[in-house]
């Protein structure tokens, strides 16, 4: 099927405008890295997963999605409910007392689309390789995809995650990183640099793609070429470049906006940068 | 006047690892689902039938447990039941958070199964000897904690958690300790087991200390103190109808187990007494310590977990009355 570049841009402003009013409204969250994010997301949701609205845990004949960055939810949470995992309207209770949608996301309050809480950072990929060889014993050729912020690299669980999947051939898995460059306290560079992300993870054994992370049709393109290159004895890494804050002016070329909330007169500025599309929750 | 303890014997010592290794044979024959994972200890474990019997179903996961935890939880979602294999340190304060979010509080069917709990490790020291793990675990909301007797009971339970939906922590040990209970008794998870009736004093222990208990309970019963036995193999959910029942009964107290004085067995008990029928309670524990390299007989001397000790302990508590 041809992907319309269009339409999934369309979705994607109407879900930068979602992330922007969900954090807005409970004036906390991570709305930078929800953002860099939104085109990864809306791809993979509106494109690339086989998958199943009507929510099954063990989501058998279905590719898998898990986050490990879980503090990105509002742009997950988005996108799930835009995707028809539950009404949109519900976005309205994020991180609000008594919601599905908390902080950061979680199996706990029963929200459909999620399988593993996640926040506590470098656990998803663990996570994700143990449902991958799950989807192998049981002869399930879906996939499972992952995403990972750059920063959270830093949590050595994700090499002990990236050794095994290489020496075991975990080939029906597509992680990818949201290279981003910058994380709570600064740049990455500053804080603790990640060096050649693409040497690592060759180093590491894995096969490595590259992704311009805020261009529909760069993000479209290079999950289908992901895909192509699975079951072929390497699991795959997407380096995936992002700008932070993307969509909205004063939100990009800064850390500032990794977990603060615009005020008023700051997400209307915002939102008149984001043509509405789906229609507001 | 004399009383007479009901007659517990045994014929042979074995390790309750070696009763797991055995127990996950048999829950990987009953159940296809059941997987088996280890970091770099199958010897140790005892898995080595498993993974000879479903080589496809075992994964070695290297010196890596935050990962193997992390993978655990992901082979649920599919179906799978993994039992995750290391020495009880490694299984549980070195991936406690691991534990709590990507199993505990993401309800995730994983059974965590710790070897080399407490002194009994021996030789290799403070640095392997956890003292800590009844207590981390059980303060994970939804967590089943689990440190049976003996070989055969560590079997039991190993077949029994698979049929249990939700997560599990299975703790055991290394040494050979004597098996003295039945080779086809059903486990039932928050069940306590009756040792011996009694009346004097109620005597709850755990693990390895259940055999010690006995032998306590025989001596004291020469001494003409009739002590009631319980063993408390599942310290979450604890059996609190047992617990009230038993104490009601003796108005006494002495916990037992290889643990920190601090969260273990005796705070649990001491817990379900206070808010309900407060008595007098002596522990037999490490007092707040870390351990260090010996034979076991030597530590559990030496740290206060003796047949000996629990004595002392019946004689200080029923003196509290």
């Amino acid at each position: 099927m041809t992907p319309d570049i269009d339409k999934l841009t369309k979705t994607a402003s109407q879900v930068r405008r979602d992330i922007l009013r969900m954090v807005h409204a409970c004036q906390s969250g991570h709305p930078g890295g929800s953002l860099g994010c939104t085109d990864y997301l809306v791809a993979l949701y509106f494109h690339t997963l086989k998958h199943n609205t009507k929510f099954d845990m063990d989501g058998s004949g279905e590719d898998l999605f898990f986050l490990s960055n879980g503090h990105i939810s509002p742009v997950w949470y988005s996108v799930l409910a835009r995707s028809g995992y539950f009404e949109v309207a519900e976005l309205a209770s994020f991180r609000k007392i008594n919601t599905r949608l908390q902080g950061h996301p979680t199996t706990h309050e029963k929200l459909p689309g999620i399988r593993v809480a996640s926040g506590s950072l470098g656990q998803g990929m663990s996570v994700a390789i143990g449902a991958a060889i799950a989807k192998k014993l049981n002869n399930d050729n879906r996939l499972v995809f992952s995403l990972h912020g750059d920063g959270e690299l830093q949590e050595g669980q994700t090499w002990e995650a990236a050794m095994y999947a290489s020496h075991n051939k975990i080939d029906n898995l597509i992680s990818t990183i949201d290279v981003n460059g910058q994380q709570i306290d600064g740049p990455t560079d500053v804080i603790l640099s990640l060096g050649n992300l693409r040497s690592k993870w060759e180093a590491f054994g894995w096969e490595v793609l590259e992704m311009s992370g805020n261009d529909m049709a760069d993000v479209v393109r290079v999950l289908d070429l992901a895909i192509s290159k699975t079951c072929k004895g390497k699991p795959i890494m997407i380096l995936m470049q992002t700008m932070m804050g993307n969509g909205v002016d004063f939100m990009m070329h800064t850390h500032k906006w990794h977990g603060s909330a615009p005020n008023d007169d700051q997400l209307a500025l915002a939102l008149s940068q984001l043509e509405e599309t789906l229609g507001d929750y | 006047m004399f009383y007479y303890m009901k007659k517990y014997t045994y014929t042979e010592k074995k390790d309750t690892r070696s009763g797991f290794g055995a127990g996950l044979l048999e829950a990987g024959k009953k159940n296809d689902k059941v997987v088996a994972l280890c970091a770099d200890l199958i010897g140790s474990l005892k898995m080595d039938a498993f993974i000879k019997e479903f080589p496809e179903r075992f994964f070695q996961i290297g010196i890596a447990e935050a990962n193997m935890m992390g993978i655990a939880a992901g082979l649920t979602i599919g179906g799978k039941i993994p039992y995750t294999g290391t020495f009880a340190n490694f299984s549980t304060g070195r991936v406690y958070d691991q534990i709590r979010q990507s199993i505990a509080y993401s309800d995730k069917n994983v059974k965590i199964c710790a070897s080399h709990a407490g002194l009994t490790l021996g030789e290799d020291g403070a640095t392997h000897q956890i003292l800590e793990d009844i207590g981390m675990m059980k303060m994970l909301p939804g967590m089943v904690v689990i440190n049976p007797c003996d070989y055969n009971q560590t079997k039991a339970a190993t077949i029994a958690i698979a049929d249990y939906h939700g997560p599990v922590y299975l703790r055991f040990g290394r040494p050979a300790v004597p098996v003295f209970t039945d080779p086809d008794q059903k486990f039932e998870i928050g069940k306590a087991w009756m040792v011996n009736e009694g009346t004097d004093v109620s005597i709850f222990a755990t693990g390895h200390m259940v055999w010690k208990a006995i032998e306590a309970g025989e001596k004291l019963a020469e001494e003409g103190i009739n002590a009631e036995i319980i063993n408390i193999h599942t310290i979450k959910p604890l059996d609190e109808a047992a617990v009230l029942k038993s104490v009601a009964k003796t108005g006494c107290v002495v916990t037992a187990e290889e643990h920190n004085r601090y969260g273990g067995l005796g705070d649990s008990i001491a817990q379900v007494l206070t808010r309900n029928n407060p008595a007098p309670q002596e522990y037999v524990a490490v007092d707040d310590s870390f351990g260090e390299s010996g034979t076991p007989d030597q530590l559990m001397k030496k740290y206060g977990l003796d047949t000996e000790d629990i004595i002392n302990a019946v004689k200080r508590a029923i003196k509290r009355k």
